[in-house]
């Protein structure tokens, strides 16, 4: 019987990247079965949910929850887990704020399913669609059952400590996995309960290189169209729709520095209340225009504008989810 | 409810140099106009940020009237300039968000502008009133009060098309 603490790690509504960049970590993944009882990692290893559901409440130190709540069974997993675990982190874009899954909250779920099982990509000319239970001989057989909207961990249960990223960056896990080892041993303390950690404390044009000036511009372009792009000069500057000012620092300004925009995955920086807000505000201020007319102009060219500031935030901001997604009666 | 007796509820950012004074004007004058604005009184209206609005519209508002000075005549040079880009920009994306634009007015009214102020706060309310609604706060609750089940919609023909397994 070993005396380790325990840690387990879940993945709900995400892409497994997550997952991927926590063995990025390399050696320092030595260090976690070194220090902790691995107990339930689906990606990893085999366990069951009967098994979680047998262990004592607050019995794992440390959870971290990967992906947004799309389904019963990840609300259900999302709540055991709460239940089980002492520490529940909110880990990556998609726990902590919707992400890539979250813009689906921009369509009722019918359509998303329609979209899915009888469009282009389908050859569905049954229309068959799939049922949440279905009765075979040998019994009622379930699938999980979507729910209308895709909502970050925090919307479903209590979370102590959000951890940002699409994925978060490898070395800050592994400084976050050093952290909690430290705590374990009884040489560090935790941060207050739901700080963010795992991230820096300022926005990510903090951390990117790039010389800004006076930010005006006279056309938003998408970034293929620019030709050639100024690698030392701001983004934002040369009319590139960045989303740096809003978002967090933590990654160190990767994309920035690789000649691509920031999109925003490590989510809204300290005190943002709406990432898509500020980013607003922040676009609105390189506008060189003061009528109308031309501002209009303008912001024709950012032709998806929901998409552009809520990229990584929609499930997580203010109004959540198009209004549409709630108007919709259920069928039957 | 229907739109006869829907009475809306709007929030209003002021300006303190202008609009706020304009409100003023129009209710030491007596000047009758809706009673549905809920006034907030800012610095400018360069200081609004759109988070107000969205917080706004996510607790409760029906709509949000934003003024300020009139181009050119800002107390703080030009940031009116700036409130009128967010509001254009913000309209944008409350559009993707399938929420009306025309819930969010931006309205220029000086200091001594009583009567336009007045009457363009029943302007809106009556635009609003036309609109219904917006309930974004109970309709994002109802999703706590149903049952998940009823949440994955799937078209009823389908079932009758469906080919046994």
């Amino acid at each position: 019987m070993t005396t380790k603490p325990k840690f387990a790690m879940y993945w709900a509504a995400s892409c497994g990247g997550c997952e991927i960049a926590v063995l990025n970590t390399h050696e320092k993944i030595l260090d976690v079965d070194a220090n902790f009882d691995v107990v339930f990692w689906p990606v990893a290893m085999d366990a069951k949910y009967h098994d979680v559901e047998a262990m004592e409440d607050g019995s794992i130190l440390l959870t971290l929850f990967n992906g947004g709540i799309r389904n019963d069974e990840n609300e259900h997993i999302a709540k055991l887990l709460r239940q089980k675990s002492k520490i529940l982190v909110a880990f990556g874009s998609c726990a902590c704020e919707g992400c890539i899954p979250g813009l689906a909250n921009l369509s009722p779920v019918g359509d998303i399913v329609h979209t899915a099982f009888n469009t282009l990509t389908t050859d569905n000319p049954n229309e068959i669609y799939p049922r949440t239970s279905y009765d075979v001989p040998e019994g009622e057989l379930h699938i999980p059952t979507l729910s209308r909207v895709v909502r970050p961990l925090e919307q479903v249960v209590d979370v102590d400590y959000f951890m940002p990223g699409c994925p978060p960056e490898s070395h800050q896990i592994a400084a976050v996995i050093d952290l909690v080892i430290k705590v374990v041993k009884g040489e560090a303390e935790l941060p207050p309960k739901g700080s963010m950690i795992g991230v820096g404390d300022s926005t990510v044009c903090d951390e990117c290189p790039r010389a800004r000036n006076v930010k005006f511009i006279k056309e938003f372009k998408r970034i293929q169209d620019v030709a050639p792009v100024d690698p030392n000069l701001c983004l934002l500057e040369q009319g590139i729709p960045c989303n740096g000012p809003a978002t967090c620092s933590g990654c160190g300004a990767r994309c920035p520095q690789a000649g691509a925009q920031c999109i925003g995955c490590y989510g809204p920086a300290e005190g943002v209340m709406d990432y898509g807000a500020r980013l607003i505000t922040a676009f609105s201020s390189v506008i060189d225009a003061n009528t109308p007319a031309e501002i209009d102009r303008i912001l024709d060219g950012i032709p998806d504008p929901t998409g552009q500031v809520y990229r990584f935030n929609l499930a997580g901001s203010l109004l959540k989810a198009n209004r549409n997604v709630w108007k919709v009666v259920s069928g039957k | 409810m229907d739109n006869q007796t829907f009475e809306p509820t709007i929030i209003g950012f002021t300006c303190n140099w202008c609009s706020y004074r304009a409100s003023d004007l129009a209710g030491t004058a007596r000047m009758k106009y809706a009673p549905n604005v809920r006034l907030i009184r800012l610095m400018c209206s360069g200081r609004l940020d759109p988070t107000f609005v969205l917080r706004a519209l996510s607790d409760g508002a029906d709509g949000v009237m934003i003024t300020g000075c009139h181009p050119g005549e800002c107390h703080y040079i030009e940031q009116n300039y700036k409130a009128l880009r967010r509001y254009l920009l913000l309209k944008r994306v409350l559009v993707g968000m399938g929420i009306e634009p025309e819930r969010v007015k931006l309205v220029w009214a000086s200091a001594a502008e009583g009567a336009k102020f007045a009457a363009e706060t029943t302007t809106f309310v009556e635009e609003v009133r036309k609109l219904g609604p917006l309930n974004l706060n109970a309709e994002c609750k109802m999703r706590n009060d149903e049952s998940e089940n009823s949440a994955f919609i799937i078209p009823h023909s389908s079932f009758e098309k469906e080919v046994p397994a």
